[in-house]
């Protein structure tokens, strides 16, 4: 039997249905966008265009921080719960039953992770960019558009949710509670993000083609997380709790 | 079958249905192909053995009853069959398909199994649900297949309810639909009854035989023993190792001697003599608080005569009937030995 894209699209559809119908999922997905627009508009409004272009860029480099945030903490809640909250319910059992592969499940569960985190973040980005160019001092607007900011917020984005995916997903898989898989993805979310931290607040100055290396080393990263969660993906263990 | 000379293997022959029980027992257990066939089966977690040199097969259409106590091995055996563990040793062939981490997905594509807990998504409607897993199976035909499993298990009007709205009863009868989605040729079914009410038990139980009828292979582990004496076509009865397998009444006959119970209105005053005066029919006797318990070698002739006897002895005669040994005596005399085997 083949990996199927018919058993991914059935997992995807029914998360993406219970996502909708769960009450802390979207209060966390229409909180987060909200808490992320706002404070980079407040560092957009607040900055001193005609100041010193350094702590300007600064500035813009920490509004744009602030948005990569959702690519990191999203999808870590939501891959988190995507196992051992199963598990808690008694729902992966029946699953694992079915003629689903582990991989066309672990894509599946990365893929409903990743879909509302990067539509909600481009989404979130769009405004601001919307925003920017609309009502922001035009010196501050082009020193957004110039360089390399954006090249790097998009390239990052799905980059930085993919790795927070599969430590989620892996810590998930490991955990026999769904709180303290939450705290471990998060803290195992993070790493990636001092980079893009670093970037951002100019700590290292990135040419396009830095940026392009960096997005491409977080890729080789992601790809090999997928491979480390696709062999740790035991479906004895995750039964039994107990290694196959 | 089994390689165990401590198994006790049932006969195959179909034997005479009794009044009273018989309108309840399953017919005679189809002699089709084998569904299941388990060899040597052995899984061990760390230092536990959960399940040791386990052997048996299941006939096509055969309802097969799998019983033993809480951590007996059931459904660790259900759950290697159903390749979602793998055994530590020993073979297996399912649904035509013999049991290899490479097999699995086609295995499991051809059974289907009902865990204990139903494991509906409560968010989703009882449509979602079964759609979902529709999906999983690739199924054609999804909405027609849906409509005829809710149909089988008397769901039409509950598709559009959020399974969380449904009682444990009906939540069960969703998961008997979903495990009937892709009709398959092997459906475990663990547990099936657990924590339901009477009623909701008495629906699964018309379920499952209704299935039966329809001659589906059903692997069914319970504790429940009068529903596996009333649904199935063969039980074992597992305690790490097989103990017994075979037909309900067959273990009754295997395990006790056939017996008559004779309730007298006072006890005899010689009934040394009376039992006596039939000695090529009564084996032995023994006193209980009522009269007496018979063993005999046949009860349809034990009992005329015995009536002879106590009439010729002027007795006073309330009654005399053929004792009953259920398959709960059965299993608890198989238990029993267990527990004082580990005890010595």
């Amino acid at each position: 039997m083949s990996f199927s894209w018919t058993r991914v699209g059935a997992i995807l559809h029914k998360e993406l249905r219970d996502y909708r119908r769960n009450r802390f999922v979207i209060g966390t997905m229409a909180a987060m966008p909200v808490l992320f627009i706002i404070l980079p508009m407040i560092q957009l409004f607040v900055a001193n265009a005609t100041g010193n272009t350094a702590h300007l860029n600064t500035r813009i480099g920490l509004s744009l921080l602030y948005m990569l945030v959702i690519p990191v903490t999203m999808p870590s809640v939501l891959s988190a719960y995507s196992v051992v909250g199963e598990r808690e319910q008694g729902t992966l059992e029946p699953v694992l039953t079915t003629p689903i592969r582990r991989e066309e499940f672990l894509i599946a569960k990365a893929l409903a992770a990743f879909v509302p985190t990067l539509v909600i973040a481009y989404a979130v980005f769009g405004i601001f960019l919307a925003a920017a160019a609309l009502f922001a001092h035009p010196v501050i607007a082009s020193a957004i558009y110039a360089g390399t900011h954006v090249l790097v917020q998009l390239l990052f984005t799905p980059l930085l949710a993919g790795w927070a995916i599969w430590v989620g997903i892996a810590v998930s898989a490991r955990s026999a509670d769904v709180r303290a898989a939450q705290q471990l993805s998060m803290l195992g979310s993070l790493p990636p993000l001092i980079i893009v931290a670093l970037m951002s607040l100019n700590v290292i100055t990135v040419s396009t083609a830095l940026a392009i290396g960096l997005a491409a080393a977080l890729l080789a990263f992601d790809l090999l997380a997928w491979r480390v969660v696709a062999a740790m993906f035991d479906r004895e263990r995750l039964v039994t709790g107990r290694r196959g | 079958m089994s390689g165990d000379p401590a198994v006790r293997e049932g006969r195959d022959e179909t034997g005479t249905a009794r009044t009273g029980q018989a309108a309840r027992r399953p017919p005679p257990a189809p002699a089709g192909p084998a569904a299941i066939e388990v060899s040597h089966l052995t899984k061990v977690f760390g230092e536990r053995t959960a399940v040791s040199d386990v052997s048996f097969s299941v006939a096509g259409g055969e309802v097969f009853g799998f019983l033993g106590p809480n951590g007996a091995g059931k459904t660790t055996t259900v759950r290697t069959l159903g390749t979602l563990i793998a055994p530590s040793s020993g073979s297996a062939i399912v649904a035509g398909i013999p049991l290899s981490p490479k097999n699995g997905p086609a295995i499991r594509s051809r059974i289907s199994m009902m865990p204990e807990s139903p494991g509906l998504y409560l968010r989703l409607t009882v449509l979602e649900n079964l759609q979902c897993f529709a999906g999983l199976y690739k199924l054609d035909d999804v909405r027609g297949r849906i409509d005829r499993t809710l149909g089988a298990v008397n769901l039409e009007d509950r598709a559009r309810d959020q399974c969380g709205s449904l009682s444990k009863g009906l939540r069960q009868r969703v998961a008997l639909a979903r495990a009937l989605l892709n009709d398959p040729a092997v459906l475990f079914l663990d547990e099936p009854t657990s924590g339901l009410d009477p009623v909701a038990t008495r629906e699964v139980h018309e379920l499952i035989a209704s299935l039966r009828e329809r001659g589906v292979t059903i692997f069914l582990t319970t504790h429940r023993l009068e529903e596996a004496e009333r649904l199935c076509h063969r039980v074992a009865i597992l305690n790490t190792t097989l103990r017994v397998i075979g037909r309900p009444d067959e273990l009754r006959k295997q395990l006790f001697r056939r017996s008559v119970d004779v309730r007298l209105r006072a006890l005899l005053d010689d009934p040394k003599a009376v039992f006596g005066a039939v000695p090529e029919i009564i084996e032995g006797w023994e006193q209980t608080p009522s009269g007496y318990t018979l063993t005999v070698s046949d009860p349809d002739l034990a009992a005329p005569a015995l009536a002879r006897a106590l009439v010729g002895a002027h007795a006073d005669i309330l009654s005399i009937a053929e004792s009953h040994h259920s398959l709960e005596d059965v299993y608890l005399e198989l238990i029993d030995e267990d527990v004082e085997a580990k005890s010595r």
